[in-house]
């Protein structure tokens, strides 16, 4: 375990040098790629006057938002499209279709619709991310084993309750896989929707710093957006070892 | 036999797809008296499993008819519990749960009453002390205990078993057999068992239908007068190998005819 972190550390260092080399040597010009010590820089003068909490938290609400609202839609739509064939045939061909529309393409729709408000953001996190999850959470539990179904059908469950308290239960962990997969597509949808049209965010101050050709903000920009990602992602793996504990669990003996 | 609990008569099932229809079994018929343990015996493909499904409810019939003390099935039903052969724990729950959930739709029972009938069944099966374990956490042979629990614990006149023990080793199996024959004769269940392993039928059971294949028929119905309570021992009289070769003559006879 200790040597696979090490490993893991060296790929992350090695960029990092790469980008030290670059820059302090002066082989690549700090108007196109400030110095690591730069983009520092420029995280303490946002720390110091803090714009980037208010930038994270604007940006994280909204993201919140929209995955939310999608989630609140697409579990239950996806649930039953997974267990119901005549859910199935109304909603596969229209989630189906829709779901390779460019969310992006959305965007002038959603300004004219919504001005550059939250509610455009939420839009867009939405076109973006619905449609997939109901698709992938109906898949989650089409998977469900039918030998499961059927020792509920044995007990005498009715219809709603093998839904229920079996496949939804026994789908719960991959669809926890789908939902974290969906959170970090959010992220992307997110940031598109704030770089075209906003006046606040981490998308929006990507976008004002190219004005001003402030390059270690836009660096600093991203940075952030990644390590959010990450860090959010280990809690959604976090939360699942906390809510699935029957999963790889070691034999014991009889 | 003075009750029938289980009765099958004339029983068709042909499964059917765009192109042919399959005729898996042909006029069964087939019944189990109250108390009684019957066994279905055959070759792997002769419809053993199509005709418990049937029983359990999980599939129709194509033609005929199958009663329970003299209704006609539809559904499956909390008068009938179902054994599988395997992977039929709900992952997510420890042991004690899934006992527990087959008393789900049971109101008039406390929870912690529920929690104590499981334990007694686990306790039953031989699973004491490991009544907080996941099912992934346990081998096969303890699965297929809880699973014998579950199928006890809301008292189900029938218990249908379908190969229980086919994925276990002979040493495994040989205690899950005891084991079925002491809880068994305790809870006075009648009992219908699948199993292509000739000693294991004529162990358990006081009748044992042999199938054969192509279409799944009833070839051969016998009835296995061995004392109870059975041990072990009475696999060596001369009784039980005089129905063993009667049942291996049987099924060599379907061999040659094909
Ligand atoms: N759902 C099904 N659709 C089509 N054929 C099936 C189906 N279930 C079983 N069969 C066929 O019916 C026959 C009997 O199967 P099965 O009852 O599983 O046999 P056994 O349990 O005795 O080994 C086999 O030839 C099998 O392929
Ligand atoms: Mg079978």
């Amino acid at each position: 375990m200790g040597k696979l972190r090490l490993i893991s550390a060296s790929g992350i260092l090695l960029v990092l040098a790469a980008w030290a080399l670059v820059t302090y040597t002066g082989l690549v010009d700090a108007l196109f790629l400030p110095t690591p010590t730069q983009v520092l820089l420029e995280a303490k003068k946002q720390l110091d006057d803090g714009t980037l909490f208010l930038d994270i938290e604007m940006s994280f609400y909204r993201i919140l938002m929209g995955f939310v609202l999608s989630t609140i839609f697409a579990l239950p739509i996806g649930v039953l499209m997974g267990t119901s064939k005549y859910w199935n045939a109304f909603w596969e061909p229209l989630v189906g279709f829709i779901r390779y529309m460019p969310a992006v393409a959305f965007i002038p729709l959603s300004i004219l619709w919504f001005g550059t408000s939250d509610l455009q953001k939420f839009f867009i996190i939405f076109i973006g991310v619905f449609f997939q999850a109901v698709i992938m959470i109906a898949d989650n539990c089409k998977t469900v084993k039918k030998s499961v179904v059927e020792v509920g059908l044995t007990l005498g469950l009715n219809k709603f309750e093998i839904i229920k308290d079996i496949i939804f239960r026994a789908a719960l962990p991959s669809i926890w896989d789908t939902l974290r997969t969906i959170w970090g597509w959010a992220w992307t949808y997110l940031v598109v929707a704030e770089l075209v049209a906003a006046s606040s965010g981490l998308g929006f101050r990507i976008m004002q710093a190219q004005r001003y050709l402030s390059t270690e903000t836009i660096i600093l920009g991203i940075l952030v957006i990644g390590i959010l990602g990450l860090v959010t992602d280990l809690l959604f793996s976090y939360l699942a070892k906390i809510m699935f504990p029957w999963r790889e669990r070691e034999k014991i003996s009889n | 036999m003075a009750v029938s609990e289980l009765v099958a008569q004339n029983v068709v099932k042909e499964f059917r797809d765009k192109k042919k229809t399959f005729l898996a079994l042909d006029q069964i018929d087939l019944t189990v008296g109250e108390h009684e343990f019957v066994s279905l015996l055959g070759p792997s493909g002769c419809g053993k499993s199509t005709l418990l499904r049937l029983v359990a409810g999980l599939d129709k019939v194509s033609e005929g008819k199958i009663l329970l003390r003299d209704k006609e099935i539809s559904k499956p039903g909390r008068d009938r519990g179902v054994v599988f052969q395997q992977y039929s724990l709900l992952p997510w729950m420890h042991a004690w749960e899934n006992v527990a959930f087959a008393l789900k739709k049971d109101r008039t029972k406390t929870k912690q009453k529920k929690k104590e009938l499981a334990y007694h069944f686990l306790e039953l099966v031989g699973l004491k002390g490991f009544e907080d374990v996941y099912p992934s956490q346990m081998s096969g042979g303890m699965q297929q205990r809880v699973a014998i629990a579950r199928a006890l614990v809301y008292k189900p006149n029938l218990l249908l078993m379908d190969e229980p023990f086919g994925a276990l080793d002979a040493q495994t199996r040989k205690e899950m057999q005891d084991l079925v024959l002491k809880v068994f004769t305790e809870a006075r269940s009648s009992v219908l068992f699948v199993t292509h392993d000739v000693d294991e039928a004529i162990y358990l059971s006081d009748r044992v239908y042999v199938m054969s294949a192509k279409p799944g028929r009833m070839a051969k119905e016998i009835n296995i007068e061995l004392p109870k309570p059975r041990d072990w021992n009475v696999q060596l009289s001369e009784n039980f190998l005089k129905y063993k070769r009667e049942i291996l003559v049987e099924l060599q006879n379907q061999k040659k005819l094909k």
